[in-house]
């Protein structure tokens, strides 16, 4: 029974609406303008970082602190964004993947004083939480962590609404058009490098709410929550659901996420104890976390392989041939 | 045909199960306490910066998870290792005890005396890092100090081409950007520790099986499954991103087997050191560059002059040409992988003398790998090696000025730099990339 | 021998492009001229598509400055030239197969509203000047006969259906100039004849038209003035018939595929 509850819980926790939040900004860029981003950890990771410094070392009022965070993952975009989205798609993945890197290892080792390097930011959320209109349990969430679920969702719904207005629109036309055959799109006079750079921006500021909401959740920032597996993950999530759909990225984190935490607590279950299910010289819940991600791998290939729409996409709308 | 492409990750998994299955159980460190719930392993080695990075015996290590308060306890043994199961139960305080520290030994300056990382169910190790003793680099001229990072670059440089070839290879003929080649580094390395230390075999013996079942797995891998995603007619960035999830998947069979620790074979893990000059250098580290050398040799001469090697580069440069001129691509690209994949494996037990053996080993230089092709020009022979040189020396030499944790974004930086001036690379000829 | 054209849309000088050690386009001096059709003709490998590439945009040349309507566009991006009204196709046709032929018209017009990022959101803000196109690309369709297709696919339409979408989409850009590269090639022989009817009938809108083909017998109809390549550099112009008996265009093309192509394309021709 408390698998079930822990489950449905995974599947509404701060967690599910922060993979949510990364996973609709890597459908504008991958589903939408099939821009092949590899470093979408990095920008939750700068949107992140860049509102935890600003409270935590310049006691920056909230929302001060969320525009810096914002207006720091936007400068990111354009950075990136200005050189290699010129590039061809199998390049432009590595070079985002390394510039993510490259953004969790600064994190990580230097200006210690402001980054705190592996231990990471913490104690930021004080004015977030002084506003919190709960004051007790909801639905067995502490109000703290309820609050924050709260604003995670809301910021899901408003973004998924954004995005839909966006791409109904004769902007996501040409967005779908370049999708396809960028040379089209040039030829008929649009300038596809500075939607192709909208795009990249739009997303990844949506991402950075996401790396917002996981900080406000866990009341602390590490450069190991930005790893490249941060970014994969979400890649599964997008690709489960369907890129290319409004509904794709959030059906996708919410049942991958729930599916994740599942497994692990019906291997948890079964490992543990004095005579435990499964017997211990196969598996111990040690290894219940290994496990778990040897899941998202097989995920990730099975859906490439067999479904690459996804359970909402259509096969044909993804951009995957393209080089 | 499509089973058989499911199948595949099954037998990579049960493959692994046998041959990894004894070293999981050869360690069962603190078994009663798992009774409790998830755990971490927290490791490390204490290692004195100012006395040539000697091993610390006897210092005391805690870790109290802030929901227990619970103080966990361990000793570093006389090769400066310790090692504790640690209830993963979110942020807990990981401390030295300052005290326990033999007297002439003191931390480094400004060094912390914790850390506090978060410790849950996806996080099964943890290796906590405490900088004990003054780094000497300030002692040594730094003109001897660049001599000695230059030969270090050479000796990853060479060591990094084994896997890059393969990369470079495999990218070469198939389009591939093959995301899990760092796992099959890795897997050279666990099997290398797998038949020296869990089986007690020779280490050159268990080498040489460590380089067979390499080249068997990537014999396996594309005859079994990337073929057959060929044939099925699926996209390149599919591929890439099907890699990513085997990618994945394969990492955390290591780590289910291995668990977190780090681990070192039986032989050569601390040679003695052999000074000519400035530069200190091991004979050990000779025999393995001798050894890559002669390796990549013989690659880069067959790919030259064979046959083989002539096809496999007809087919790098027009795959739908050459097979219309008869040249069998499968069975090409198939010993393409074969020769790949057990090159990388070479340069895991390799790096496992020096880096020690890890389930991410592979992963952790797979984008210096990247960065090494590209920097050479991607697909190119002679480019995947001389731009893992340039890449080896630029990551060892650039901890003069960097600080070491940073030195992999210096070969990602270059990396970037690369794509954006040179996407060519520095020895390719120039096309439409952009 | 230079043309003496009085009005030229389009002037270019000097433009050379190599790839690797081979010179693909290497032309002295061209002049597009204005309110015609002219036809940029020459033996396969000329140079031809390669210096539509780079009037357009879509390549970047060694050396070499153009005009349009004497303003310098020689370097300018390809989405700046299509905008100052040099609308170009392609060889292999690049209609959008996941949107509808209606959504691949609906793309065409420059200065949509509702294609800037801030006001996208708020269809209101678009609403109408999206429905102005739309009709637009309707009256269009109806004159390519695809009207019956708007709904559907572009991906489902056959290759001379794409040949005339294509080539409706381009005048959604209300271009000045159409280029068209091989707008006859893998169109069944039938469907042929309605196309130089189209390419004829945007003379009478009032556009120039430069067309590239490799078939000089299909061009002699409808040109007005004909260029011709070979080896990268232009050796003759003029009205068809001077072109046609001039003996360099008559060896360059016996020299580079004997006779075939243009006997071939002669039968095909007679017999339909």
């Amino acid at each position: 029974m408390d698998i079930i509850t822990g489950t449905l819980s995974a599947a509404v926790s701060v967690q599910a609406a922060y993979f949510c939040l990364a996973a609709i900004g890597l459908n504008v860029q991958f589903g939408y303008a099939g821009l092949l981003n590899f470093g979408q950890a990095g920008f939750l990771a700068v949107g992140a970082y860049g509102f935890a410094v600003a409270v935590a070392s310049f006691e920056l009022p909230f929302f001060a602190a969320v525009a810096v965070g914002l207006g720091c993952t936007a400068l990111l975009a354009l950075l990136l964004g200005i050189p290699t989205l010129r590039l061809r798609a199998d390049y432009l993945a590595i070079a985002t993947i390394a510039a993510a890197e490259v953004i969790r290892l600064f994190f990580g080792a230097t200006f210690r004083e402001y980054f705190k390097g592996r231990d990471g930011v913490s104690g930021f959320t004080a004015d977030f939480q002084s506003v919190n209109p709960f004051d007790s349990s909801v639905l067995g969430f502490r109000p703290g962590e309820f609050w924050v679920m709260v604003v995670g969702w809301t910021l899901v719904v408003l973004s998924s609404v954004f995005v839909w207005l966006l791409m109904r629109s004769p902007w996501g036309r040409i967005m779908k058009g370049i999708r396809e055959d960028e040379d089209a799109v040039r030829s008929l006079g649009k300038n596809v490098y500075s939607y192709k750079m909208q795009a990249l921006v739009l997303g990844g500021l949506i991402g950075a709410l996401g790396g917002l909401v996981l900080a406000l959740g866990q009341n602390s920032v590490q450069p190991d929550n930005f790893n490249a597996d941060l970014t994969f993950i979400v890649y599964t999530m997008l690709i489960l659901g369907g890129a290319a759909r409004i509904f794709g990225p959030i059906f996708g984190a919410i049942v991958f996420w729930a599916a994740l935490s599942f497994i692990g607590a019906v291997l948890t279950k079964l490992t543990r104890g004095d005579d435990p299910f499964i017997p211990s010289w196969l598996m111990t819940d040690n290894q219940v976390g290994s496990v778990r991600f040897m899941v998202v791998g097989l995920c990730l290939m099975a859906l490439m392989i067999f479904r690459p729409q996804g359970v909402f996409g259509d096969r044909k709308e993804i951009a995957l041939d393209a080089r | 045909m499509r089973l058989r492409a499911i199948l595949l990750a099954g037998i990579v998994g049960i493959l692994s199960v046998l041959l990894l299955g004894l070293p999981s159980q050869a360690s069962d460190v603190g078994g009663d306490e798992a009774d409790e719930g998830p755990t971490t392993v927290v490791s490390g080695t204490v290692r004195n910066a100012s006395d040539e990075n000697k091993p610390v015996e006897g210092v005391t290590i805690t870790a109290t998870p802030d929901a227990t308060g619970e103080e966990v306890e361990a000793t570093s043994d006389e090769d400066g290792e310790y090692e504790m199961e640690v209830p993963a139960l979110g942020r807990t305080v990981i401390a030295i005890d300052v005290d326990s520290l033999p007297d002439d030994v003191s931390l480094a300056e400004g060094a912390p005396t914790e850390l506090t990382p978060v410790l849950d169910v996806g996080r099964p190790s943890f290796t906590a890092i405490f900088r004990v003793g003054q780094s000497e680099s300030t002692a040594i001229g730094t003109l001897d100090q660049l001599a000695q990072n230059v030969y270090n670059g050479l000796y990853f440089g060479i060591i990094l081409a084994l896997g890059a070839l393969g990369l470079s290879m495999i990218f070469g003929t198939t389009g591939l950007t093959n995301f899990a080649h760092g796992e099959m580094v890795t897997f050279g390395a666990i099997m290398t520790y797998t038949f020296n230390v869990a089986v007690g075999m020779n280490i050159f013996l268990s080498g040489i099986i460590a380089i067979a079942l390499s080249a068997l797995f990537g014999y396996l891998q594309d005859r079994y499954f990337w073929r057959i995603l060929r044939h099925r007619g699926t996209g390149l960035i599919a591929m890439m991103i099907v890699s990513i999830g085997l990618q994945f998947f394969l990492r955390n069979v290591f780590q289910f087997f291995t668990g977190g620790r780090t681990e070192n074979y039986n032989d050569f893990t601390t040679p003695s050191g052999i000074s000519a000059g400035p530069v200190t250098f091991s004979m050990r580290d000779v025999y393995c560059m001798i050894i890559a050398i002669v390796l990549l040799t013989v690659v880069a001469a067959a790919l030259k002059f064979s046959r083989v090697g002539r096809a496999a580069r007809a087919i790098s440069d027009n795959p739908a040409l050459a097979a219309s001129t008869g040249i069998n691509v499968d069975r090409v690209v198939t010993l393409v992988w074969t020769v790949g994949v057990a090159l990388a494996g070479t340069c895991g037990i390799i790096l496992g003398f020096s880096q020690s053996v890890k389930f991410d080993l592979g992963a952790q230089i797979l984008l210096v790998m990247f960065a090494a092709i590209t920097v050479g020009g991607l697909g190119s022979i002679s480019g995947a090696i001389i731009g893992s040189i340039i890449v080896g020396v630029l990551v060892e030499t650039s901890t003069l000025i960097i600080p070491s944790e940073l030195k992999i974004a210096a070969a990602m930086f270059l990396l970037i730099v690369i794509l954006l001036v040179r996407p060519q690379g520095l020895l390719g000829n120039k096309e439409r990339i952009g | 021998m230079p043309a003496e054209q009085t009005d030229s849309i389009l002037v270019a000088d000097g433009i050379r492009r190599t790839f690797g050690g081979l010179t693909a386009v290497d032309v002295d001096h061209l002049e597009i001229p204005r309110h015609k059709i002219t036809a940029l003709i020459g033996p396969n490998g000329a140079g031809k598509t390669t210096l539509f590439n780079l009037l357009t945009g879509f390549d970047e040349p060694d050396a070499g400055s153009w005009t349009f309507n004497g303003q310098d566009v020689s370097g300018k991006a390809a989405y700046k030239v299509a905008r100052l009204g040099m609308v170009r196709t392609f060889q292999l046709t690049k209609v959008l197969s996941k949107l509808t032929v209606l959504e691949n018209m609906r793309l065409g017009p420059t200065g949509q509203r509702g294609e800037r990022f801030w006001s996208a959101p708020f269809q209101f803000l678009w609403r109408g000047q999206e429905d102005a196109n739309t009709e637009r690309a309707r009256e269009l369709l109806a004159r390519f006969k695809l009207d019956a297709k708007e709904q559907d696919y572009a991906g489902s339409l056959s290759g001379g259906q794409r040949k005339l979408l294509e080539m409706a989409r381009a005048l959604m850009v209300e271009p000045e100039m159409v280029m068209l590269d091989e707008p006859m090639a893998g169109v069944n022989p039938a469907l042929k004849q309605s196309l130089l009817g189209h390419v004829k009938s945007l003379r009478e809108d009032g556009m120039t038209v430069l067309f590239v083909e490799h078939d000089m017998d299909m061009v002699r109809d409808i040109s007005d003035h004909v260029i011709v390549m070979a080896q990268g550099k232009v050796i003759a112009q003029g009205t068809p018939a001077d072109v046609m008996g001039d003996q360099r265009v008559i060896d360059a093309y016996l020299g580079e595929h004997h006779d075939t192509d243009i006997t071939q394309e002669r039968a095909t021709e007679e017999t339909s």
